[in-house]
C-alpha cells in the first residue's frame, strides 16, 4: 500500500469516526437534557401527527425560513436541496451494482452541483454585503462557506475539467467501505475533494453545522400543543412538585 | 441605547427571593457555573446555543431593533452574548480557537452587556417565529436573567415585584382593605350607571368560578373597565364568581426572571386558594404573560387539577368564557352601543406565541376576535405583517414596563404604533382594543408620543360590558 493511500484511508476512517461518535455524543446530549416546560412557538399542533406534519415542512421546505426572507430562503433551499440530491448521487460509488433510482439521478445530480454553488455563493454574497449579517459574521463562518464552496467546485472541476478515473474512485470507495483497502486514485483534484470532505466530517460535531440534528430537537417546533390536558414534569422538576406548597 | 439599563435590585429586593444582595467577589465562576446548571436542565437553551447559523432570518424581526438601530438588539446578535461565553467555556472549538468563533470571555463589560440587553428584551418570540431552528430568544434572555439574579445583579422593577406578590398578593402591592374598597365602589359606579347591582365579590367561599386577574384591573382606566365587564358577564349569565384578596394577580414576574422555581411559587397560591374557596372553576382576566403561565404552565407547575370541575377547560380565558356564554345565548350583546368606535385589535405577544384558547389551533386568535365581533359593528384589521403570530410586542413585555426604560418603550412600541397610525388614518380607528394589562398599561403611557390620544387602548372587555343587554336575572 502506498503512502498516500495509507494516509487518505486512515484519514477517512478517523474523520468518520470523529464524525459518528461526536454526533451521536451531541444527540444524546440533547435528547437526554430535559425540556421542563411546554414552549412551542404558537398556534403550534394538537396532535403528534400535527408536529410530525409541521417538522417535516421546517426540514424539508424550510416553512419559518420562507415566511421570514424570501432571499436567504432561496439561497439556502437551493443549497440544502443541492446538497442532498449531490450526496445522493454520491452513492453509485458506494453500491454495486448501483440502484436504479441513483442511476436515474445521475444527471439530475450534476445540475444540482451547480445550484449547491449558487446557493452557496447566494448565502455568502449576503454575508458580505448586507450590514446586519456582516455584523453577525464571525470568521467561522467565512471558513465554513469558503470549505463547502470548494468541495462543491473540486467535484464540478472532476467532472468538467479534470476527469479523475471513476472505476478507481470507486474501488477505493468500497475498499474502504469493505475494508479492503484499494489505491487511491493520486489526481489532484480527487484528492483535495476528499481531503476537504473529510475536514468538513471532522468539524461537524464541533460547529454550527450542529444545527442539522438540532432541529429535530428544537422544544418551539417539536412539542404537541396539550398543556392544559396533560402535565409535563422533568426529573429535576419532579422534585420540586413533591416539595410544593 | 446603549445607555438605556433598568435599574439594579437592592440588596433586600434580592435577598426576599433567595438571591445574594449584591455583585458576589467570585461572580465570574458563579456565572458559569450557573449556565452549566442551566444547560443541563433546559434543552432549549442547549440546543439553541449550539443550532444558530448566523443566517440572519432573525437579524430585522425585533421591535427593539426596528425602534432603536442598535444592533446588539437584533435577536441573533442578543443570543450571541450569551452564546459566545458559552462558546468560550463549553465548546472546544471556543476553548481553542476564541478568535475564529467569536468565543469571549466572561468580563465586566459582557455582564454589564448581558444585564442592559436582556432588560432590552421583552421575551415577545417574535424572532422564534422566523427563526428556522425556532430559537427563542426569550429562553435565551430567561437563562441570562437567571444567572444575573445568582450572582446578585437582578431587575429592580421585576424582583420588587416578586418580592409583592408574596408579602401582599400582588403586583401593585394593594392590600386587602384597599382592594376590597375599590371594589365597593365599583358596585356602586356600576348601580348608578345601569341601575343594575353587580356584584364585584372578594373571598366568597364555595363559589363557582375563581376569576385571577391582573391587578391592574383594580387600579386604574383602562384595566377596569375590563374588570367591570367581566363582572356584568358573570352577572347575567347567573355565574356564582369570586376574587380572591390571597391570590389578587394574575400576573407572574417569575417568568420573566426565567426562575421555574419562582414562577412555581407564585401559581402554587392560585391552587391553594383555589382548594381553600372550593371553587369549580378558575378563569383567568386579561392578562398576556399570565394566560401563557396558565395556559402552558400551570397544569405542569401546580396541576393536577382534578379538584375542579372537568367539564370546562382548566384554566379557561375569560374570552373563552364570554365567547361560549354568547354561542349559547346565555347573554345578549347589542352591538350599537358601541357604535361610536371603530376598533381594531392588537394581538398580545404572550397570548399570541405562547398559548391557545378554545379547542382548535389558532383559537388565541379566533376566540377574542369573535367576542369583539359579537360587541362591535365596526371592526378594522391592521397591516397583517403585524398581527396574529406575526404580533408586535407593545414595548412593555417581559418585565420592561418600568419608567426607567421608558425611552426603550417608547421605541420599542413603533411598529405596532405604525401599524395602528395607518388604520386610524385610512379607516377612521378610534379604538385599539387588547387582552393583556401590559399592552395596555403600556400603551396609554406611550401613545402620546405618537400623537395618539391615550385613551385609544381598551379592554376587550370593556366593548362586551358597554354592548351587554342586562335585565331579567337580577338579583
Amino acid at each position: 500500500m502506498g503512502f498516500l493511500t495509507f494516509l487518505f484511508t486512515l484519514l477517512l476512517y478517523v474523520s468518520v469516526v470523529i464524525f459518528i461518535g461526536g454526533l451521536g455524543y451531541r444527540i444524546a446530549t440533547y435528547a437526554k437534557t430535559p425540556a421542563p416546560l411546554k414552549i412551542p412557538t404558537m398556534p403550534a399542533p394538537l396532535t403528534q401527527g400535527g408536529v410530525r406534519i409541521r417538522m417535516l415542512k421546517e426540514v424539508v421546505l424550510f416553512h419559518s425560513l420562507f415566511r421570514s426572507n424570501k432571499i436567504i430562503w432561496l439561497f439556502g433551499w437551493l443549497f440544502h436541496l443541492g446538497l442532498f440530491v449531490v450526496l445522493f448521487r454520491h452513492l453509485r460509488y458506494a453500491t454495486e451494482p448501483v440502484w436504479e433510482i441513483v442511476a436515474v439521478m445521475q444527471p439530475i445530480g450534476v445540475y444540482m452541483g451547480f445550484a449547491m454553488l449558487a446557493g452557496l455563493l447566494g448565502l455568502w454574497a449576503r454575508r458580505i454585503f448586507v450590514e446586519r449579517i456582516r455584523y453577525i459574521t464571525n470568521p467561522s463562518d467565512h471558513l465554513m462557506l469558503g470549505l463547502i464552496v470548494l468541495i462543491a467546485v473540486t467535484g464540478l472541476m472532476m467532472k468538467y475539467v479534470s476527469h479523475t478515473d471513476i472505476v478507481q474512485v470507486k474501488a477505493f470507495a468500497l475498499g474502504i467501505l469493505y475494508f479492503d483497502w484499494q489505491p487511491l486514485p493520486t489526481d489532484f483534484f480527487f484528492m483535495l475533494h476528499l481531503l476537504l470532505v473529510a475536514a468538513l466530517m471532522i468539524v461537524f460535531p464541533f460547529s454550527k453545522l450542529l444545527h442539522a440534528p438540532g432541529v429535530f430537537f428544537s422544544p418551539t417546533r417539536n412539542q404537541v400543543d396539550d398543556s392544559r390536558e396533560k402535565r409535563h414534569i422533568a426529573p429535576w422538576a419532579a422534585e420540586l412538585d413533591d416539595k410544593r406548597q | 441605547m446603549d445607555h438605556s439599563s433598568p435599574f439594579v435590585a437592592k440588596p433586600d429586593h434580592q435577598e426576599a427571593l433567595g438571591f445574594p444582595g449584591e455583585l458576589v467577589d467570585n461572580w465570574q465562576e458563579k456565572a458559569i457555573e450557573k449556565m452549566g446548571e442551566l444547560l443541563t436542565k433546559y434543552r432549549s437553551l442547549k440546543v439553541f446555543l449550539d443550532s444558530c447559523v448566523k443566517c440572519g432570518a432573525c437579524t430585522d424581526k425585533c421591535h427593539y431593533f426596528q425602534g432603536t438601530s442598535d444592533p446588539k438588539n437584533m435577536p441573533v446578535a442578543r443570543q450571541d452574548l450569551l452564546r459566545n461565553v458559552y462558546r468560550r467555556y463549553f465548546t472546544l472549538a471556543g476553548k481553542y480557537f476564541p478568535k475564529l468563533v467569536g468565543a469571549q470571555d466572561l468580563t465586566e463589560d459582557v455582564l454589564d452587556d448581558w444585564y442592559k440587553y436582556f432588560h432590552q428584551c421583552s421575551q415577545c418570540r417574535r424572532c422564534s417565529v422566523f427563526c428556522p431552528y425556532g430559537i427563542d430568544t426569550a429562553e435565551i434572555s430567561m437563562a441570562a436573567r437567571e444567572i444575573l439574579d445568582h450572582v446578585g445583579k437582578g431587575q429592580k422593577y421585576c424582583n420588587e415585584i416578586i418580592g409583592k406578590v408574596h408579602k401582599v398578593g400582588n403586583n401593585l402591592g394593594l392590600p386587602e382593605p384597599a382592594l376590597v374598597d375599590t371594589l365597593e365602589g365599583l358596585e356602586e359606579d356600576v348601580e348608578e350607571e345601569t341601575g343594575h347591582v353587580v356584584r364585584f365579590p372578594v373571598d366568597v367561599q364555595g363559589a363557582d368560578v375563581l376569576l385571577i386577574t391582573p391587578s391592574a384591573d383594580f387600579f386604574a382606566e383602562p384595566h377596569i373597565d375590563g374588570l367591570i365587564g367581566y363582572a356584568k358577564v358573570f352577572h347575567q349569565a347567573g355565574i356564582s364568581w369570586t376574587l380572591s384578596s390571597y391570590a389578587s394577580e394574575a400576573g407572574n414576574f417569575g417568568m420573566f426572571i426565567g426562575s421555574y422555581e419562582q414562577m412555581q411559587k407564585i401559581s402554587w397560591r392560585i391552587r391553594k386558594i383555589a382548594m381553600e374557596l372550593g371553587v369549580k372553576r378558575i378563569v383567568v382576566g386579561e392578562c398576556g404573560h399570565a394566560w401563557r403561565v396558565a395556559y402552558s404552565f400551570w397544569n405542569t407547575l401546580i396541576g393536577p387539577f382534578d379538584f375542579l370541575d372537568q367539564n370546562y377547560p382548566v384554566p379557561q380565558h375569560i374570552c373563552e368564557v364570554t365567547l361560549d356564554l354568547i354561542d349559547k345565548g346565555a347573554i345578549k350583546l347589542d352591538k350599537e352601543a358601541n357604535d361610536d368606535k371603530v376598533i381594531t385589535y392588537h394581538d398580545s405577544c404572550n397570548v399570541s406565541r405562547g398559548t391557545r384558547m378554545g379547542n382548535m389551533e389558532g383559537g388565541q386568535f379566533i376566540v377574542p376576535r369573535r367576542v369583539i365581533k359579537s360587541a362591535v359593528n365596526h371592526f378594522v384589521e391592521m397591516n397583517p405583517e403585524t398581527t396574529f403570530d406575526k404580533t408586535y410586542c407593545c414595548g412593555g413585555g417581559g418585565g420592561l414596563l418600568t419608567d426607567d426604560l421608558l425611552e426603550l418603550r417608547v421605541k420599542g412600541a413603533l411598529p405596532r404604533m405604525e401599524a395602528l397610525k395607518t388604520v386610524i388614518e385610512d379607516q377612521k380607528v378610534t379604538h385599539m382594543a387588547a387582552i393583556c394589562a401590559i399592552c395596555k398599561s403600556q400603551f396609554s403611557k406611550v401613545m402620546p408620543y405618537y400623537d395618539i390620544p391615550m385613551d385609544s387602548i381598551i379592554s376587550v372587555h370593556q366593548l362586551v360590558g358597554d354592548a351587554l343587554i342586562m335585565g331579567n336575572n337580577d338579583s
